[in-house]
């Protein structure tokens, strides 16, 4: 579970000894505005799955559930494997009660989006390196601007941006802007540059300046795209070359709205560049992210952070429960 | 992961054809593949419901049971349907009477409107012959205006921009101005993504709506967006309005269900496709088409016809002839290579056809395989190629030595050659069905729980197939 920073980020024991001890009251309201702004997402859900879904238990309960979940997005295999479970669980295992269906959906969703792999972030690598990717639009240089900013203002971490999306036009000075606002180096190249020759001069500068962490961006790629694909093996294989082990950590970016396409997608960036954690962004829409789920439970890649929103604080680590929870239970039991 | 519709179709329905004729439970067991097979391209599953139920009583009412070729049939007609759910009649944009027209694009973040305001720009330019102009009012993202200034200048579309200094309705305003003092044909004013439950921003999109009075509003969407498309048109529908959509990353190897969901729900036909990185990347949208890509089953169409353009009817016949007598030559081969190597590279013919073309088309199929094969023969005797048995010992190293090539991989060819005249002589014998056996499985991989197996056990429900009571039986 990660509903703290902390619980995301491995930080060095002295380090985060320094910390402030997080207020109670500062996270209340986190927890406020997550729900706040996936309140459409539960809203939706929520309608097809009221209280009175399990009251009583025939083929139309089924039914209604494995529709609301493929509207969700998590896909005819995900579906039918939780469905199928729960099914098991209530026709033989005597579980009937409508309460005690509906926490057992919860779990299994959570359970689902929580693939066995440690779901943590090692920042003690002097610097983590973490490489992001992920299709054109999905919020890449948006997450990254605001990693930085939770990582050098919450978190005291040094860091350093690579602007290595040297392709699309304005995409280095999105990141300047953003580097400004968390006050973080950036190095970047002109456009047209080498996106492999960023990425390491970037880590060459995080590893001389002390850095702690180096976030390296990558331009937004169809995962069709060949030689594309080949170029961010490159970034990634330049990367390691100069820094073994690195980059510690491949996220990829899924914007929440995306169909089945999305295990395609974390499916062939897994093969040039093995994706190591999920950004869910975008979840402050009506869509429900379900394709996490689908890509947690067929390749066993977990969710680290989740977009809720346009603000700053509003990208969050990635809490399966609460996510769960979201999905399926209607305002007043979750509160 | 994405088998093709039409070709599980046609393997779910052949399979009956042994038995004789096709009953309604085998319609029913085609209509699970094809309600699995829209869900997992997205198609949302309301349209779905009803889609299924429209193809199943045409299938029906149309007296395909009992007919040899069922599944063809069953698949033109969930072709005929994906095709009339998406297209109607299709209007275009609207032009105004007097310049300049103005279009208004709209979408989430990241939809990619920046970048289909630059490709309709050069669209217009190019096609139409019309002077563009864009208007820079996203002032939220950081580096937007700077992103379209400069796709702007590269689709040769004059860039009416403010920085970020005005609110988003003043910019409009003014570049409306702008265009009409510059005589411009054409203003297309870029919007800031939003989402469509924002309903500050959605009001900000009206405002600039009333403000420019647009003959056409584009809604952007992205071709890989799920089940949550249709909320996203009928939100973005019931604010400011839209005339069309733009489909975006159409270049990728999503189905694109959400474009026939958005037309099915709204009834707003999709205008443009935008399909690559490049600026020139964008075309008016084909049904057709996509009702081919959904379902999987390549560019036939395009395929067929490049066939017909290089096949001579004479040299079929003869080719079928010699086929059963099991004369089938080397020479033959080769004819039948050189004119299958007219209708393009090899990429691009197996690209097009159906089911090959989500797996295959991008790998790497190197002609020069098939020159070296062709300059094998080529080093051949006229009676060597008729006999290919006397290949051996010095007649081997001359061919190798003739064709640049090796020993090994002149007996390759002449080993490969022989298998596949067995194969022949069997096909001839044993009529097509043996072609499937041996091709057994390939392709039709079982991905779903309950998959065609439990054919004729009632009709099929949701998603997890089989009847409930079988299922619970198994457990």
């Amino acid at each position: 579970m990660a509903r703290e920073w902390t619980d995301l980020f491995v930080l060095d024991e002295t380090r985060a000894a320094a910390l402030p001890a997080p207020e109670p009251e500062k996270r209340g309201r986190f927890f406020k505005r997550l729900r706040q702004n996936m309140k459409k997402t539960r809203e939706a859900l929520g309608a097809e799955l009221t209280q009175t879904l399990f009251d009583t238990l025939d083929e139309e309960t089924w039914e209604r559930l494995e529709e609301a979940l493929i509207m969700a997005d998590c896909g005819a295999k995900a579906t039918a494997e939780i469905v199928g479970r729960l099914e098991t669980e209530a026709t033989t295992g005597g579980l009937t009660d409508p309460q005690a269906l509906q926490n057992r959906l919860a779990e299994l969703l959570a359970e689902a989006a929580r693939p066995k792999e440690d779901a943590t972030i090692d920042l003690r690598h002097g610097p983590t390196v973490v490489m992001v990717c992920g299709i054109n639009g999905t919020g890449k240089t948006t997450s990254i601007g605001k990693l930085a900013n939770t990582l050098t203002l919450e978190l005291g971490q040094k860091v350093v941006l690579g602007a290595a999306d040297t392709f699309r036009a304005a995409a280095v000075e999105q990141l300047q802007i953003w580097g400004e606002r968390a006050g973080v180096e950036v190095v970047t190249g002109k456009q047209g540059t080498d996106p492999a020759s960023v990425a390491y001069e970037a880590v060459r500068r995080g590893r001389e300046s002390g850095a702690d962490v180096v976030i390296v961006d990558t331009a937004g790629r169809l995962h069709t795209q060949l030689p594309l694909m080949e170029e961010l093996s490159k970034v990634r294989r330049v990367v390691e070359k100069l820094m073994p082990g690195a980059p510690h950590e491949i996220l990829l970016t899924v914007d929440a709205t995306t169909g089945q396409n999305g295990l395609r997608q974390a499916a062939e960036f897994s093969k040039v560049a093995p994706v190591s954690g999920i950004v869910l962004t975008k979840l402050d829409g009506s869509a429900k992210g379900g394709i996490a789920i689908a890509i947690a439970q067929d390749l066993g890649i977990p969710v680290k952070l989740i977009g809720i929103g346009e603000a700053l604080e509003d990208l969050r680590p990635f809490d399966p429960d609460d996510f769960a929870q979201a999905l399926v239970k209607p305002d007043e039991v979750a509160a | 992961m994405f088998d093709a519709l039409s070709e599980k179709l046609q393997a779910t329905l052949d399979d009956v054809r042994g038995r004789g004729s096709l009953t309604e439970t085998d319609v029913n067991v085609a209509m699970r593949e094809i309600r699995l097979a829209l869900l997992e391209a997205d198609v949302n599953f309301k349209v779905v419901k009803s889609f299924t139920a429209t193809v199943k009583e045409r299938c029906l009412g149309a007296d395909i049971l009992g007919k040899l070729n069922a599944g063809q049939q069953v698949v033109k007609i969930v072709h005929e349907e994906l095709v009339a759910l998406m297209g109607g009649e299709q209007e275009g944009l609207r032009f105004a009477s007097s310049p300049p027209t103005v279009i208004l694009m709209s979408g989430l973040q990241g939809s990619g409107k920046t970048t289909a305001v630059a490709k309709l720009a050069k669209w217009l330019k190019d096609e139409k012959h019309s002077s563009v102009a864009v208007a820079a009012c996203d002032v939220q993202r950081p580096a937007a205006v700077e992103q379209l200034r400069l796709v702007g200048a590269q689709a040769g579309a004059t860039v009416y921009d403010r920085g970020t200094e005005l609110p988003a309705v003043e910019v409009a305003r003014w570049a409306l101005d702008q265009a009409k003092q510059d005589g411009k044909d054409v203003l297309i004013v870029d919007t800031a993504g939003r989402l469509h439950v924002d309903q500050d921003l959605m009001d900000e999109l009206v405002q600039i709506r009333d403000a420019v009075r647009p003959d056409t509003v584009l809604l952007t969407v992205d071709a890989m967006t799920g089940q949550d498309a249709v909320n996203v048109a009928e939100q973005f529908s019931a604010a400011a309005g839209f005339d069309g959509v733009v489909m975006s990353k159409l270049d990728g190897d999503a189905r694109g269900g959400a474009a026939l969901s958005v037309k099915a729900v709204t009834g707003k036909p999709i205008l443009f496709a935008s399909t690559g990185e490049k600026l020139p990347d964008f075309q008016e949208f084909h049904p057709d088409r996509m009702a081919q890509r959904i379902l999987g089953m390549g560019d036939v169409l395009s395929l067929i016809e490049s066939a017909e353009k290089q096949f001579d009817e004479g040299d079929a016949k003869d080719l079928e002839r010699k086929l059963r007598r099991n004369e089938f030559t080397l020479e033959d081969f080769l004819k039948q290579m050189k004119m299958i190597r007219r209708m393009g590279p090899m990429s691009k013919v197996l690209g097009m056809l159906p089911g090959v073309g989500s797996q295959l088309k991008d790998a790497q199929i190197d002609d020069r395989e098939m020159d070296r094969v062709e300059a094998i023969i080529l080093s051949m005797t006229p009676k060597e190629r008729r006999h290919p048995e006397l290949i051996k010992g010095r007649r081997r190293i001359r061919i190798a030595k003739g064709s640049g090539t090796s020993v090994q991989q002149v007996n390759q060819l002449v080993k490969n050659f022989q298998q596949m005249r067995k194969m022949m002589k069997q096909m001839s014998k044993g009529g097509l069905k043996d072609i499937g056996a041996m091709m057994g499985g390939a392709g039709m991989p079982g991905g779903m729980p309950g998959g065609a197996g439990q054919a004729g056990q009632g009709a099929p429900v949701g998603v997890r197939g089989g009847s409930r009571a079988a299922r619970r039986r198994k457990r």
